[in-house]
């Protein structure tokens, strides 16, 4: 009887275990909600553009966000600006050349300055950036806010979790080969990137 | 037909400033698409889609003057109206 006891409370405890592991969120959103936002200044207007083409993966323990890893892709083509001359040159050769570059790609590899309260982690994360071919690491500010048992609240039947990722970070198209030769009084260097996205991590 | 020529250019750059200005005077660049923002109540995330909308900007008035400029430009080819051809229409 005693062992029976002990047995159950060993599995008890065991499961506990595998449930607070870590969760691997998946950022292909069906919902199409998910965003990377891009604004470079210009003397008469900003160049302001959004993709909808987010895709990857993250690993996330909500025991010790520390832990986290993970890659997300945007895709290219989903880059969008509502002037279609702008859109042209901005998928051509000399800008984003999304037909050879169909990725942007933002893969993390550790997390500084971590810092939790209740369901919202903020810290720094370190990580290769790469577009149009060249990557680079750097270090991008997310703040992570974790949804326990949120995902039937979006619709469907599927129950799990969610994450939602949100980042503000600047990068220089000329270190990225991004059109080099673009006069920086005509358009800025420096490219203000937004992302806000929320990934899923249904339960079986 | 040099005045008819003149006040098409007229209308041509009259029209495009009333079209520029009752569609928001935007001061940038022409837009085929405008944004639109919707809240995802779950996640807090505002999603952002593009409608279809034609959207003038400087540009289009720029081109707008540039075509009232040439329609000017192309009256000078027509003859001025003398004093004599007047009379002996009428």
């Amino acid at each position: 009887m005693k062992t029976t006891a002990l047995n159950l409370i060993a599995l008890v405890g065991l499961s506990g275990v595998a449930l607070a592991g870590p969760l691997t969120f998946d950022f292909k959103d069906p919902k199409g909600v998910n965003n990377a936002t891009f604004t470079l200044d210009a003397p008469l207007e900003a160049i302001s553009g959004s993709a909808n083409g987010v895709s990857g993966t993250v690993t996330f323990d909500p025991a010790n966000p520390a832990a986290t890893k993970g890659k997300i892709v945007v895709a290219a083509s989903s880059l969008h600006v509502p002037n279609p001359v702008m859109k042209d040159h901005l998928h051509g050769a000399q800008w984003m050349d999304v037909a050879k570059h169909p990725e942007i790609v933002f893969e993390a590899k550790e997390m500084k300055n971590v810092r939790t309260d209740g369901d919202v982690t903020t810290a720094d994360v370190v990580g290769t950036f790469t577009a149009k071919g060249v990557s680079k690491e750097i270090t991008v500010p997310v703040r992570f806010t974790y949804l326990k048992d949120r995902l039937a609240a979006r619709g469907g039947n599927q129950q799990g979790d969610l994450l939602v990722l949100r980042s503000n970070f600047t990068i220089k198209r000329t270190d990225f080969g991004i059109n080099p030769g673009a006069p920086q009084d005509k358009v800025a260097n420096e490219i203000v990137i937004g992302l806000s996205i929320a990934g899923a991590a249904p339960r079986p | 037909m040099r005045r008819f020529v003149r006040i098409l250019a007229v209308l041509v750059a009259v029209s495009a400033v009333a079209f520029w200005a009752a569609t928001g005077a935007n001061r940038g660049w022409t837009k085929t698409s405008v944004p639109v923002k919707t809240l995802d109540e779950i996640t807090g995330i505002e999603a952002i889609t593009y409608e279809d909308r034609f959207l003038p900007g400087v540009d289009f008035l720029g081109a707008a003057g540039v075509a009232a400029g040439l329609l000017v430009g192309v009256s000078f080819l027509f003859r001025k109206q003398t004093q004599q051809q007047q009379t002996v229409r009428t």
